[in-house]
């Protein structure tokens, strides 16, 4: 708690420093050297209050039993309270906000050293950083409904400012706008849950113990109606289908630091809120057994529906888009829909009385939102590098970037090695928890559990080939093959003192894999606080905890074998060449003369044979004429893949509610007389209501 | 005896009021209803209170309002209720305050016969004048006589102390007219109109 309450104390002191320097900034230009000096401090204050805040979190007990470390501030309001507590659930989901914040200051600071303070205030920058990084902080250790709010109002707020960093570009504008009303969507489901929990319960306290008597007497219909509340609210911010529109249109309109970050580590937090209801209205763990007792299992089944539709719409949407950036946004949705269907099957299993499927489901979901927290911030990195390198991000103008810029593209090869889930990487170990949970409801009670279970097995197993298909796509897209164009033939390799703080996620990969049943251990702890588990079957669980022990460490000694044999086989090559001339030439091109950069595949030959199969949700439009005939015409080809959610569901209704609000202007006309009249028909109105 | 006659010609004077013909009528039934307010409050033993409120509401006020319509000089041409409608609409709210006055929970021995439904009456009557009226300077006629009705209902607690709240309530009245009659002046000086319908081009 002390390394806790020292990084928020850092976190807003600097806030509050670089919010002064922000609005000198704004009344005095600043001159080129304030302007570098406030980024650099902005960077480091963050980088320290992460550091400090990371080493306490990595260094707390882990044990679901340990008791949760509590801490009450002075808080000037007359209702809610500073509540903050600090136990192993709300530490795991503390690690990727301190540690992607701690790579993303970093790299972000050297990616903006060189913007000019005639364009961008740099101060401001920092400040929404900083308070971003504040706000996710604060909420994953608030214990009280007030706070909780007030925190995750700062924590979307920020954001907002953030992605608008290139206001110049009206795309950047509408994107950060869109964010804005997905994020507050999301807030007045979230209102709508604590006032309930609050009427139902009368406090404003998120203690379980202390909330389970109320919620026993509002009964299961209110509680139910609360659970949908939070699955929406934590949802949204989550990127849930349908509600994940915000992702794809913010992430590549943001700095690559910023998209790192809320994919990384914001997004997680919609996980934690869907988890921490589970144990706020099923009870806690065996504390008050039979009032309200475990989860009812609609709750699990609507989670694994949830998980399961956005990762297929996730994947498919991904492997439709030309966007580098945009594509790994898509992902994430993706990686969350994997993250809730785990969920769904610890609920599940918890609720049947599975003890493999409920500990596996819970602890899975979270090694994986760890594992996704590496990669994905490594990708997003690299993907900014790139941009900065290339000037561009559309991947049919891309290619071969391999060659010139190395270090980039090995690091970004490492991300898609571990987010497709290959063995020696960390996304694996995730996935294979969630599988092993998954395939053990062929042993569930009840044949719906068994076949909801295996199917689900079926569409995750058809949801992580997608998503080897779709890195093969980015990666073979971006840095293999011949450049497409100028961008790519033209782009520099950023040195390794501007690519650095890469190196930290991609260790964090490595590790992942290599050190596996450290991980795991690590997250069971969290995974058994989390799971609303009680008597028989939490002690099942700690069976189950230390029974696949073993089958991470057989996955962390495959890893290691693989990394020798690799070391091996380029010790080998290194010394075979040793000596020898190496000759480059062409690449056998099946007898044809005149090869070009032009005839390698394009981004519609990924997609489009997929498409074929999954265009209703893919949703890829063709344009263009095809090829015809004995002696065709010239032809073009191109597919593009609007996001259909958005275009046909969303917009609609929000042009609806726009109409809705322009007719109602008509009671603004502007007589004066006539707003007399309301408010004498009001008056009316309120004396016969209060009087019949 | 005397009170029933004068609560009578109060509300006869809120319906004549809805039926003037122009700002010249308005003006003199206003002056009307501060002599009737005054006297009513002479009835119930309040004189001096009863003086200030003839001098203000019976006198000063109509003088004030009175040389300022002399100062603008315009005629009302237009108006947004016709005399039947306005009266009808009177009508209904003496309706419903008599129905009011059933309904609510008053103490006993509180309010004077009838007192309740014509400070009630009278206050409905200021607002349709404000709804119903195009000029300015008749809306300012119907918040006084509104605000006659609020003081109506005011009268009988004053005898529990709230005498200075009253008299703040005069001074506050006075206050508004008067700036709103030099207000008014310096539209009718700048714009050459003091319709309030024109005063829809300033909305959003």
């Amino acid at each position: 708690m002390t390394f806790y309450l020292a990084s928020v104390a850092i976190l807003l002191l600097a806030a509050l420093t670089m919010g002064v320097w922000a609005i000198a900034f704004t009344l005095t230009p600043p001159k080129r050297r304030q302007n570098r000096r406030s980024n650099l401090c902005g960077s480091t204050a963050a980088a320290l209050a992460c550091l400090i805040g990371f080493a306490g979190m990595a260094a707390g007990p882990w044990d679901f039993a340990s008791l949760p470390e509590t801490a009450n501030l002075a808080w000037g309001l007359p209702f809610g309270g500073f509540a903050l507590l600090l136990d192993p659930v709300s530490r795991i989901f503390l690690l990727p906000v301190f540690g992607l914040g701690f790579v993303c200051a970093l790299s972000g600071s050297i990616a903006l050293r060189h913007e000019r303070a005639s364009e961008h205030n740099i101060a401001a920058h920092w400040f929404f950083y900083l308070l971003l990084l504040l706000g996710m902080a604060l909420v994953a250790c608030a214990a009280d409904a007030i706070l909780f709010l007030l925190a995750w109002e700062i924590m979307s707020l920020s954001p907002f400012f953030l992605i608008d960093f290139n206001d110049r570009d009206s795309t950047v504008r509408d994107a950060s706008w869109t964010y804005l009303v997905a994020a507050h969507l999301g807030a007045v489901f979230l209102l709508a849950f604590f006032v309930g929990l609050w009427q139902a319960t009368g406090i404003t306290s998120l203690n379980p113990a202390a909330l389970a008597p109320g919620l026993a007497d509002a009964g299961t219909g209110v509680v139910s109606l609360l659970f949908i509340l939070a699955v929406a609210g934590f949802g949204a911010k989550a990127g849930i289908a349908p509600m994940h529109v915000w992702l794809p249109d913010a992430h590549p309109a943001a700095p690559s630091h910023i998209s790192a970050l809320l994919s990384g580590a914001m997004i997680n937090l919609g996980l934690y809120g869907v988890i921490r209801t589970i144990s706020l209205l099923a009870g806690p763990a065996g504390s008050i057994p039979g009032i309200i007792g475990a989860a009812p299992a609609w709750w699990g089944w609507l989670l694994l529906l949830i998980g399961l539709c956005t990762a297929l719409v996730g994947i498919l949407k991904a492997l439709a888009q030309g966007n580098l950036k945009r594509m790994l946004a898509y992902s994430s949705v993706e990686n969350m829909g994997l993250m809730f269907t785990a969920l769904g099957c610890g609920l599940l299993g918890a609720s049947c009385g599975d003890a493999w499927a409920a500990f596996l489901g819970f602890s899975g979901a979270l090694l994986h939102m760890l594992n996704h927290a590496g990669f994905k911030g490594l990708l997003f990195l690299c993907a900014g590098e790139v941009l900065h390198s290339a000037g561009t991000l559309r991947m049919e103008l891309l290619g071969g970037l391999q060659k010139r810029m190395p270090l980039t593209g090995c690091l970004f090869a490492l991300g898609a090695f571990s987010i497709a889930c290959l063995p020696p990487f960390s996304g694996f170990t995730g996935e294979f928890a969630i599988f092993v949970g998954l395939a053990n409801g062929a042993s569930a009670q009840g044949v719906e559990q068994q076949l909801g279970l295996l199917l689900s097995l079926g569409l995750l197993a058809l949801v992580s080939g997608l998503a080897c298909a779709l890195y093969v796509k980015a990666y073979g897209m971006v840095f293999l093959g011949r450049p497409r164009t100028g961008f790519a033939a033209n782009a520099h390799a950023p040195g390794l003192a501007a690519i650095w703080p890469l190196l930290i996620p991609a260790a964090a990969c490595v590790a992942g894999g290599l050190l596996a049943p450290l991980f795991f251990r690590i997250v069971s702890g969290p995974a058994l606080g989390a799971a609303p588990l009680a008597g028989e079957l939490l002690d099942e669980c700690l069976v189950a905890a230390t029974a696949i022990l073993p089958s991470f460490w057989h996955i962390a000694l495959l890893g290691w074998l693989v990394a020798i044999a690799v070391t091996g086989l380029w010790l080998a090559r290194k010394r075979l060449l040793a000596g020898r001339s190496v000759r480059i030439c062409e690449t056998w091109g099946c007898g044809y003369q005149a090869s070009s950069a032009r005839i390698q595949y394009s981004e519609g030959s990924f997609s489009e044979p997929l498409a074929r199969l999954f265009n209703p949700v893919m949703g890829i439009v063709r344009h263009g004429e095809p090829v015809s005939g004995v002696f065709p015409k010239p032809s073009s080809l191109g597919l593009s893949a609007p996001d259909r959610v958005k275009d046909l569901l969303l917009t609609p209704l929000f042009e609806g509610i726009e109409w809705l609000c322009n007719a109602c202007k008509i009671i603004q006309h502007g007589k004066i007389n006539l707003y007399i009249l309301y408010i004498i028909a009001t008056v009316v109105c309120l004396l016969i209501w209060g009087l019949k | 005896m005397f009170f029933a006659n004068v609560i009578f010609l109060l509300l006869l004077n809120d319906l004549f009021l809805l039926a003037a013909p122009g700002v010249t009528w308005l003006i003199r039934l206003t002056a009307f209803q501060g002599v009737l307010l005054g006297s009513l409050l002479f009835d119930m033993d309040h004189a001096l209170l009863g003086a200030a409120v003839l001098g203000i509401k019976g006198i000063l006020l109509p003088v004030l309002l009175a040389r300022t319509y002399k100062h603008i000089g315009r005629r009302e041409k237009t108006r947004h209720l016709n005399h039947a409608i306005a009266v009808l609409m009177g009508v209904l709210g003496l309706v419903f305050s008599l129905w009011l006055e059933n309904r609510m929970d008053l103490m006993p021995g509180l309010f004077p016969d009838l007192l309740f439904p014509a400070a009630i009456t009278t206050l409905f009557c200021g607002l349709i004048l404000v709804v119903g009226r195009a000029t300015a300077l008749s809306q300012v006629i119907g918040y006084l006589v509104a605000e006659n009705g609020i003081f109506l209902l005011g009268a009988p607690l004053m005898a529990a102390g709230a005498i200075w709240f009253e008299l703040a309530l005069l001074l506050d009245i006075f206050v508004a007219v008067f700036v709103m009659g030099i207000a008014i002046g310096h539209i009718g000086e700048k714009f050459e109109s003091m319709d309030t319908a024109r005063f829809r081009s300033l909305r959003d």
